[in-house]
């Protein structure tokens, strides 16, 4: 095989590799939306949040050290313990939860019935607070969030591929952690897709996805669903920001992976998640062979930035519904 | 033929039992003077009624006159201004259509609302959710008392598949069943909850007689056969005579009537409320 078609199929692998992260963080939003309606604009920031409160957790910081520090004159650092990623995940997972209640607490609950932009507005009014309060629990540094999963190229794979091509070609270069976060991806879709099928609340919550007034008639609470769902959402969150976490450390950039994730859902649907898994595919591996056969050549590069947004909005002409979404039909 | 003619409802707690040889019970819901308003509205203006155990009740009316608006407050989904719901002889404190529907209570709607996505089967699992208890845990590694739950669960949602006689579209997403066979399986939802009570709002508005006729035939086979408490919406007057023990006429959001279906039809009250007025 002639290597410059060699280089195209690693840009689309790795393009793959960085549209299971895309997926991942529009599963988030799919969740949400799903089930009650709300486009979660604070997903992105969830993500970051999740990661600074694992990486604090895991270097054992002190929360709010700063503003303790400055209010009562202390000279706090940390515990000066580690904890290991294992429980820390674990103990990362209770904090998304504890926010889940909150928000269904302090927002959610006191907004049922009003438009949909209002809510909208609400998690608007929630990522800025939630940027803002996680540079005050964990502060504002950038961090580096080592959970142990493995880093850089795959020789093994680089070793077993270079055969295909000619002297230049040395093989594909995938990194390891790319791999472990479309292993974890795949886990977690199965995980979500066994609950929702198998399992009471997975039935309740897919009821409530379907109709609030029927979920209400056969004995379904939409705070418990709401509570579960943004739950999720926030495991989902936490996941995408170890991956992105590991590869390009814990700062505010982070959050902004839910750009990303926007074409991802002009292309996949809103309500479908099937159609997030999809279209991140979609989108992260169209960015990369773009660049790598047009933009990097012909246009000076760095055509990443807004390829993926042009690709959906020519999605979205022929198809507004998504690739999976539901046929629109105007009713009248 | 109308059931009841000419009998008159004793007005005691006693049970009594009827010409077709069901027994009737004492009050299991008592509705005291409820009032709701939609800010200039008066959807219901001070009714009360009860609905006894075992008993097929009634409540017909022209257009707007309250009768949904009654249903949704029983089933919690809407609040009155004042009054008072007892349920099994206890006053009900406010509640939400979820608390309602866990206290043995199952309805269905006017405008039909069933989850178009799923499967017939599915639906018709949800109305088994409150009988769900293993933990999630157990449910989703399929543990043994989460696996004999979920038989137990499906087997009594096949009979009332069966019942329903609705086996043949089992596996079909509602959002493509015909209007008459979607109102079948809401039926279905709510009979899998086995409620005490059913509240059915105009559970055959849009059909046809031969569907008609078989709506009818269920609605009294599930009183008859597992004892359900059963208060309906209809404005067919011919299937209210039929069906039920008594009736409360409802007209711009007051009671005007109430009684077996001999005695509403002779009052004078009810027959000029309904002059006039086109009912389907
Ligand atoms: N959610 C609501 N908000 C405002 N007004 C309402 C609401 N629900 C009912 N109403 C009003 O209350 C009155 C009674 O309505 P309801 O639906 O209970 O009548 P109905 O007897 O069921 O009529 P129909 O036979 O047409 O179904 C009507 O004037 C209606 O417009
Ligand atoms: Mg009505």
């Amino acid at each position: 095989m002639p290597d410059q078609v060699l280089f195209a199929m690693e840009a689309a692998i790795n393009g793959l590799m960085a549209g299971v992260l895309y997926a991942l963080v529009a599963l988030g939003f799919v969740l949400i939306f799903k089930s009650s309606g709300i486009f979660n604009y604070a997903q992105g920031v969830f993500a970051l949040f999740a990661a600074l409160t694992l990486v604090g957790i895991m270097e054992g910081q002190v929360p709010f050290q700063h503003l303790i520090n400055a209010i009562f004159g202390t000279e706090l650092h940390g515990f000066g313990w580690e904890t290991p990623a294992i429980l820390a995940v674990v103990l990362t997972v209770g904090v998304m939860v504890v926010l889940a209640i909150a928000v269904e607490r302090l927002i959610l609950r006191h907004l049922v019935n009003q438009p949909d932009i209002i809510l909208f507005m609400a998690t608007i009014g929630l990522a800025y607070f939630m940027e803002g309060f996680g540079d005050l629990m964990w502060g504002a540094d950038i961090k580096k969030l080592d959970v142990g999963l493995p880093q850089g190229g795959s020789f093994w794979i680089e070793e077993n591929t270079a055969w295909l091509g000619g002297d230049g070609f040395y093989g594909f270069f995938i990194d390891r952690l790319d791999i472990v976060a479309t292993i974890a991806a795949a886990i977690l879709v199965i995980g979500l897709t066994a609950f929702s099928q198998f399992t009471k609340q997975g039935r309740a919550l897919r009821a409530v996805a379907d109709d609030h007034q029927a979920a209400l008639s056969v004995g379904i609470s939409l705070r418990f669903i709401w509570v579960l769902v943004w739950s999720i959402a926030g495991i989902v969150a936490l996941v995408a920001g170890i991956m992105w976490g590991s590869k390009s450390g814990v700062q505010f950039s982070l959050s902004l992976i839910a750009l990303k994730a926007l074409p991802v859902l002009m292309l996949g649907g809103f309500t479908s998640i099937p159609g997030a898994i999809v279209g991140g595919l979609i989108i992260g591996m169209g960015e990369k062979l773009f660049e790598f056969l047009i933009g990097a050549p012909f246009l000076g590069g760095a055509t990443e930035n807004w390829f993926a947004y042009v690709l959906a909005l020519l999605f979205l002409v022929f198809r507004p519904q998504g690739l999976f979404g539901d046929k629109i039909i105007e009713r009248v | 033929m109308d059931k009841e003619e000419g009998m008159a409802v004793k007005d005691s707690a006693e049970s009594y039992v009827t010409d077709d040889g069901r027994t009737i019970g004492g009050v299991l819901m008592d509705i005291r003077s409820i009032t709701l308003r939609f800010g200039g509205v008066t959807a219901i203006n001070d009714i009360s009624f009860d609905i006894r155990e075992g008993e097929i009740r009634a409540i017909i009316g022209p257009n707007g006159a309250g009768k949904s608006s009654m249903l949704n407050v029983i089933s919690g989904f809407y609040v009155p201004q004042e009054g008072e719901v007892w349920f099994r002889g206890a006053l009900r404190p406010p509640m939400k259509p979820y608390q309602v529907a866990r206290q043995g209570i199952a309805r269905t709607f006017q405008n039909i609302a069933l989850f178009e996505g799923m499967s017939v089967l599915d639906n018709v699992m949800t109305g088994r959710l409150n009988h769900m208890n293993s933990s999630m845990w157990s449910q989703a590694l399929w543990l043994g008392r989460a696996e004999a739950e979920e038989h137990e669960n499906r087997e009594r949602v096949e009979r009332v598949i069966d019942f329903l006689e609705i086996q043949h579209i089992r596996k079909t997403p509602v959002g493509r069943l015909p209007y008459g066979l979607k109102k079948r399986v809401e039926l279905a939802r709510a009979l899998s909850a086995e409620p005490e009570l059913l509240l059915l709002d105009e559970p055959m508005a849009g059909m046809n007689v031969e569907e008609k006729e078989d709506m009818s035939r269920f609605i009294l086979e599930v009183n008859d056969e597992f004892g359900t408490t059963i208060a309906l919406i209809e404005h067919d007057m011919g299937v209210v005579m039929d069906l039920s023990d008594r009736v409360v006429v409802m007209d711009y959001g007051r009671k005007i009537g109430d009684g077996t279906p001999h005695d509403v039809r002779n009052n004078q009250e009810v027959i000029d409320a309904y002059l006039g007025v086109s009912h389907d």
